[in-house]
């Protein structure tokens, strides 16, 4: 049985990036923006469902003008369309004014299971797909590991990952899933992805669009804000113990107790 | 809403996590600036001895939703019990683990009440009347401070950053509160063993981590005895688990988990900027690499310059030495 799958993607600086801050902000200039590492192995899941039981995949992205770049490789690897939420106005929120933007776009597109990463490497937040699974009274599982649809094919069943256990998790669909590394290998787009991907549609929602009152969500709407940004605190020099595996080893569990007194 | 700060509890089959005693000494200097008191919650299905270890930490309440409803995890559910609490309590914050779990379930019961949620917090005061909160983005790379516009407002805080509070208190007063469930629609049904993790990576106070130098699956073997005789957890660079030598629950990075342990150890692991952005925040890091120019050396307390499969194990017995 063929599914609507939505897939929530963030543009977000490649984990191999130095962040440098300037008064306050992160330095964009010279970042190298990817998606989300962990929106991606969402994306991955929801291409191979469709592939075993035809359907859809729309890749939706709420981020600034530059992040057509993002969402085009999105279409690359395989979504069949996009929706790009792209609007200064509806910028600068929290986690909770990003979370009912994203509730609002999804009130408006048909879907059976909306898989997300389980958080974005950039602000770490890991609230906004389970804050929109409340908002939208939907049921979420989250940080899965492994997924494959119920005989009945309106249930899940999850393996996830959490604080070092793992549990099965069983939902009714739709349900907002949230995929965490190990959910399997991403795939990297071909020419022919990447040609035709410049032929799916995007389609541009703004505040209007999704009936979104601006001044409810975005910097006004927030309820938490980032007040300032610093690099984290240089670590002090360390010292390097010498002589053989033996002794450096003897003198290093002295350091430790009698010095650092950690052991 | 009083100015008390509610701190959400959570446990294992042993008794409470060693993080619900750091936020309960989290919460008191916001109470004492608030002027209010520090009160506990509780959920789950038979919970009573939780709430009772909860009780002697010097809290001056704890509210219990103790129903069969919660005897597997189901995040609705969760949400539900956790929202009828602190509609009771009306706190102006609460207090979670940042574990995987208070994540979570914070997440989902902000959204339900409407609040906000700073996540994963390494410190939160009080400035003028306001909540004022660190928070490391970007893995570490990076250090927000973040402002509470109003009250209530809710906090998850980091592991393994406050102290645990030691002392007995007196018993305090347990209340129950009564919830009706309904039916979720998502639950758990099943346990996996999961044979690797003996130690909670997140919740740690020691890991040991192997890097590309291990060379091999079998090349965690002195990582993991290491480990063992401290105590300690199993972590590993995101070149070991792309080569498939261990598993990626072992991952420390920026994707990956982020740890703050009181020991770090690294074998093995050059450094890569994504590496050190889930661990350099450890109190003590050391570094064993046969690679003196190795970028972790930089960040290192103590180095070792030489081979891990030496190393290790002299440490190791250096450490069942010591005992």
């Amino acid at each position: 049985m063929p599914y609507n799958i939505v897939v929530l993607l963030k543009r977000v600086p490649d984990t191999e990036s130095k962040i440098t801050i300037r008064d306050n902000a992160v330095v964009t200039e010279g970042l190298n923006f990817v998606l989300d590492p962990y929106g991606e192995y969402g994306l991955e899941k929801a291409l191979q469902l469709v592939e075993q039981n035809g359907g859809k995949v729309t890749a939706v992205l709420f981020g600034p003008e530059e992040a057509k770049e993002t969402i085009r490789k999105a279409l690359a690897v395989g979504a069949d369309e996009a929706i790009h939420i792209v609007d200064p106005a509806l910028e600068g929120g929290d986690a909770g004014t990003t979370a009912q933007v994203l509730a609002a776009a999804l009130k408006k597109i048909p879907f059976d299971m909306v898989w997300a990463g389980k958080q974005a490497v950039d602000e770490d937040n890991a609230q906004v797909p389970i804050r929109v699974a409340e908002l939208l009274d939907l049921p979420h599982v989250n940080s899965i590991i492994e997924f494959e649809i119920g005989a009945d094919g309106k249930s899940a069943r999850c393996v996830r990952e959490v604080d070092g256990e793992r549990d099965v998790m069983v939902t009714i669909l739709p349900a907002i899933l949230t995929a965490q590394q190990g959910l399997g290998e991403v795939r990297y787009p071909s020419l022919k992805g990447i040609m035709g991907a410049k032929k799916k549609p995007i389609t541009d929602w703004n505040a209007a669009a999704l009936g979104i009152d601006p001044s409810s969500v975005g910097k006004q709407g927030a309820r938490v804000e980032i007040i300032g940004l610093e690099p984290p605190p240089a670590r002090p020099p360390g010292k390097i113990i010498p002589g053989d595996a033996a002794t450096a080893a003897k003198e290093l569990a002295r350091l430790l107790r009698e010095e650092a007194k950690v052991i | 809403m009083s100015n008390n700060v509610l701190i959400v509890a959570e446990g294992k089959a042993e008794g409470l996590r060693k993080v619900s005693f750091e936020l309960v000494n989290a919460a008191q200097q916001l109470a004492r600036d608030l002027g209010g008191a520090v009160e506990g919650a509780v959920v789950g299905n038979q919970v009573g001895a939780w709430a009772e270890q909860l009780a002697k930490t010097g809290v001056a309440k704890v509210y219990v939703v103790d129903n069969a409803g919660l005897e597997n995890f189901a995040p609705e559910s969760y949400a539900s019990a956790l929202a009828e609490i602190i509609r009771a309590a009306a706190p102006a914050i609460v207090l979670f683990g940042a574990s995987g779990w208070g994540k979570e379930v914070s997440a989902r019961t902000a959204a339900k009440l409407g609040w906000g949620l700073a996540t994963d917090c390494t410190d939160a005061k009080i400035e003028n009347g306001a909540l004022v909160l660190t928070r490391p983005i970007y893995a570490g790379k990076a250090i927000a401070h973040v402002r509470a516009k109003s009250f209530p407002v809710m906090v998850s805080v980091r592991p393994n950053i406050v102290p645990p509070v030691e002392a007995e208190s007196p018993a305090a007063p347990i209340e129950q509160i009564a919830v009706t469930l309904k039916e979720p629609r998502a639950r758990v049904v099943e346990k996996v063993e999961n044979a690797k993790s003996k130690v909670d990576l997140g919740e740690a106070s020691i890991v040991v981590s192997g890097g590309r130098g291990v060379k091999g699956p079998e090349g965690f073997a002195p990582v993991e005895e290491l480990a063992d005789a401290l105590g300690g957890a199993v972590g590993a660079s995101r070149a070991a688990v792309d080569a498939g030598w261990i598993d990626y629950t072992h991952q420390i990075g920026q994707t990956g988990k982020t740890v703050a342990p009181k020991l770090y150890i690294a074998a093995g692991i050059s450094g890569a900027i994504q590496h050190l952005a889930g661990m350099s925040s450890s109190k003590v890091i050391v570094a064993v690499n046969k690679d003196p120019d190795a970028p972790i050396f930089k960040i290192a307390d103590y180095g070792i310059v030489g081979d891990l499969f030496q190393v290790l194990p002299a440490l190791t017995q250096e450490i069942k030495k010591l005992g």
